[in-house]
């Protein structure tokens, strides 16, 4: 018990300070911090937004959305590859109904011709070569496409990537300070801001899947049909809500001219009439397409669409071959930059959903942190002085441990790159209170000891043993539910759940380990014939 | 210096004595906290049932009925309102509107913010938070099964380490402790929102915390006391515990009081939670875990055969002991 070996002592003490030199840079002030010499870390724990103000979104996507998309480009493509076929394979009755694409192969010698060039297109999918589609003959001349989970699964999985990039471009363009961007689960993403106020631009700015195509306006169309929403053939009928001419749609044909994927910028800017608008500008593959189509349609309207909306619709003066171009609309200031923004940051392959939102204002997150760093401070002051007077000098050794475990927690969460959360200064206070009790336990057992007519050493011996085989158990019991909160649990919890866990793995050292050496070098020091404890 | 002794040297309470009437007592607060909790219902936050709160600091003490008023004529649903911390401060909690339009939900906030806005100039939003169903409906599931899975995790863990009888005891003692939590809240209609989870999370912590420590003092005084009646074993036990059970529920209480007194309205319900959880906890672990260890039949003679049965040669021996 009294034999402390030197590297012992060494590492002991080496342990607690890498715990104050790493906690640090957290408790100054970031100008200090950065004052800090080059050679110690300067590595703080993140404030969580309960505590830093700012909003928390979390985005769904819409993964039916994903499913659809996918039947109509595959509709596309059949549609061009066998009209490209030699020779040529007409197809009718075309269906997307349930998810699955169907068609009829007009002539019946050519059904298998059809099913070989439509297989062509499936994908495999992961290691076990699954295909991306099942193809199925119906009815000797019907083929059915219907989409498998596993190749959805990986198209879901792609389209989330692309978009949690997107994402992140868009909130980056909004010159944000460290957002935080994070895929969760299958179709989920978490957009958290620090600082950010007022989430409505943002949430305006990813609502936007930023879809933007230029297709010639339909010009055969009567206004009966219009009326009574039939489209043109080779064509559609789009919204078009600002329409100067009243009706509220508009025929286009379905064949884009160009669409945003050939762009290369998008910036706000205005007209001659100082109105704002966004001018963009395509590359030089997008540049050549646009100029043809113009010159080739001089002074008929095209129709610029945004996520299947029609914006404007103007005519084409003269051809434009710069390979940039304006889209004019009911645009304010803001509208138009965030408009360029999303274009510029790319379109999303799913349309986004906020399900969760939260805003914190940063009064109320100041305030937060003061009445945490002041409770902290009184719980710590209070159970120190507590445990001073029942235990004297064995509960200065306690005290001691407990302070050091404070600088140890937060230079681990340092470490770790940890988020302290409102809960988890309410872990914080908590593990103040419950890091004594393996403190008290030993005093206790050793006071037990004592009475029972052991010798000084032999209690304080017995104390420690018999009192680190309680504390352990009572720990890893406590432990189990820290990590299923860790595990289980949300923001906050989570916050709450690390500081716990931390707490508990370090009290075990601080409070046993630590304060054995403080009684061992003292009992060896002093050697004293009676205790008081 | 003479040091503080919260408890006596050689203090013996009779614990166990009057665990039937304890029993009856703890049965009798159970049933009311579970019928507590359905009559009356937990006034679950929008974590849990969706929907949208906007929390409003006024520039002074708020009118609750003027301010619902207000609420009430822009004809957004059903406003609960709720004083939280200091006068000043109004939670407004609405359902989501029934569009599912992606501007819906910010045109209520908003509409809620500008209506205050002009008719208390100076008021100031501090949180907004928006749920939707399908989230709040995995929060609750999340929640119930942490709270499961933590049950489970410790009965068996303390099964393994101990007798099956310890297992189920500190299982029982723990959902007591859950149940009575819940009842508080029903009582109180203090919100119940996921930081009451980490809560009553934190309250099985402590509470298995507190259990173990006797436990522990129980299985080291059963080998040591082979003959000794039960009875008389738990309540040695639990006496010489005693001290740190009171010394540790005193330290804890003393960081809570600092926490619920200076640690803002935010986790208020979150402290007041946790202060009646050690409460629970504390009791539960004499006279619902321990004396329960009694009612399951464990002595200290049955279950001192299984030690040694690790070695086969002294269990043969004790079989045959037995048998003869």
């Amino acid at each position: 018990m009294l034999d402390f070996p030197r590297w012992k002592v060494l590492s002991i003490w080496g342990v607690l300070l890498l715990g104050i030199v790493f906690a640090l840079p957290s408790l100054v002030p970031e100008r200090v911090a950065d004052q800090i010499p080059r050679f110690l870390p300067h590595a703080r724990f993140n404030l969580g937004l309960d505590l830093s103000g700012g909003s928390h979104l979390l985005l769904e996507a819409d993964t039916a959305d994903v499913a659809r998309q996918r039947v109509a480009t595959m509709e596309e493509a059949v549609r061009t590859e066998l009209r490209r076929n030699t020779p040529r394979i007409d197809i009718g009755e075309i269906s997307t109904a349930n998810g699955r694409l169907s068609f009829m192969v007009r002539d019946a010698a050519q059904v298998d011709a059809a099913v070989e060039k439509v297989r062509a297109m499936t994908q495999g999918v992961g290691i076990t070569g699954q295909r991306d589609w099942d193809v199925a003959v119906v009815d000797s001349t019907r083929i059915v496409m219907t989409p498998t989970q596993s190749g959805l699964d990986s198209a879901v999985n792609s389209a989330m990537e692309q978009a949690t990039e997107v994402v992140r471009r868009r909130i980056d363009e909004l010159g944000t300070r460290e957002p935080t961007i994070i895929r969760q689960g299958a179709s989920r993403i978490l957009v958290q801001v620090p600082g950010l106020q007022d989430p409505q631009a943002l949430k305006a700015l990813l609502g936007k899947t930023a879809k933007l195509e230029f297709k010639l306006v339909d010009q055969t169309v009567t206004p009966e049909d219009l009326a009574a929403g039939r489209a043109p053939i080779g064509g559609q009928l789009l919204p078009y809500p600002d329409n100067p001419l009243g009706a509220k749609v508009i025929a286009v044909q379905r064949r884009a001219i160009i669409s945003g994927d050939q762009l290369i910028d998008a910036r706000q800017s205005y007209d001659q009439n100082n109105i704002p608008n966004v001018t963009i500008s395509f590359n030089s593959e997008g540049g050549r397409r646009f100029a043809r189509v113009t010159q080739e349609n001089v002074h008929k309207p095209f129709a610029i669409i945004l996520d299947n909306s029609v914006i404007s619709a103007p005519n084409i003066n003269e051809p434009i071959l710069g390979g940039s171009a304006t889209i004019s609309g009911n645009f304010t200031v803001d509208s138009a930059n965030q408009l360029a923004i999303a274009l510029r940051s790319g379109k999303l392959p799913v349309a986004l959903k906020v399900i969760e939102e939260r805003t914190v204002g940063p009064q109320l997150g100041a305030d937060s942190i003061h009445a945490g760093i002041l409770a902290s401070a009184i719980a710590a002051t209070a159970v120190i002085v507590f445990m001073l007077v029942t235990y004297g000098r064995f509960g200065v050794y306690a005290n001691l441990a407990v302070i050091i475990n404070i600088f140890v927690i937060l230079g681990a969460m340092a470490i770790m790159g940890a988020t302290l959360t409102l809960p988890g200064i309410a872990g914080f206070v908590l593990t103040i209170g419950t890091a004594v009790d393996a403190n008290v336990l030993i005093n206790e057992r050793i006071r037990e000891e004592r009475r029972r007519g052991r010798s000084v050493v032999q209690s304080v011996e017995h104390g420690y043993k018999e009192a680190s085989r309680t504390i352990f158990e009572a720990n890893v019991t406590h432990a189990i539910a820290g990590l299923i909160m860790l595990v289980l649990g949300s923001g906050p919890i989570k916050g709450f759940a690390v500081v716990l866990l931390l707490g508990i793995a370090t009290s075990v050292f601080t409070a046993v380990t630590f304060t054995r050496m403080l009684v061992a070098g003292w009992l060896r020091r002093a050697r004293p014939s009676e205790i008081h404890i | 210096m003479r040091l503080l002794k919260l408890v006596p040297d050689n203090t013996n309470i009779g614990f166990v004595r009057i665990r039937h009437i304890a029993f009856a007592v703890t049965a009798l607060l159970t049933i009311a906290a579970i019928g507590l909790v359905f009559a009356r219902g937990l006034n679950l936050g929008v974590d849990f049932v969706g929907g949208l709160m906007v929390e409003a600091k006024f520039t002074r003490p708020a009118e609750l009925d003027r301010v619902r008023a207000s609420v009430d004529r822009l004809g957004v649903g059903d406003a609960q309102l709720q004083q939280i911390g200091d006068p000043n401060t109004v939670s407004i909690r609405l359902p989501l509107p029934t569009s599912t339009d992606e501007g819906a939900t910010n045109a209520v906030v908003k509409s809620v913010q500008g209506a205050l806005t002009r008719e208390y100039p100076g008021v100031m939003f501090n949180r907004a938070e928006t749920v939707s169903g399908k989230v709040s409906g995995e929060l609750i599931f999340n929640g119930v099964l942490a709270v499961m899975l933590a049950i489970i995790g410790i009965a068996i863990f303390s099964w393994l380490r101990y007798e099956w009888q310890f297992g189920i005891s500190t299982a029982v003692a723990i959902i007591h402790d859950v149940l009575m939590t819940l009842g508080f809240f029903a009582l109180t209609r203090f919100e119940f929102d996921l930081n009451i989870v980490a809560a009553v999370l934190t309250i099985i912590g402590y509470s298995i915390n507190d259990k173990m420590v006797i436990d522990d003092r129980i299985r080291e005084n059963m080998r040591k006391y082979r003959k000794m009646d039960m009875k008389t074993l738990i309540d040695l036990s639990v006496n010489e515990t005693l001290p740190r059970t009171v010394m540790t529920s005193i330290t804890v209480m003393l960081a809570l009081g600092a926490l619920l007194l200076f640690g803002g309205h935010v986790l208020r319900g979150f402290t007041a939670a946790m202060m009646l959880g050690i409460v629970v906890g504390t009791y539960s672990s004499i006279y619902v875990s321990s004396s329960l260890l009694i009612s399951l039949g464990l002595d200290p003679q049955t279950s001192a055969q299984k030690k040694p049965a690790a070695s086969a040669v002294s269990g043969a021996e004790r079989i045959g002991k037995r048998e003869g």
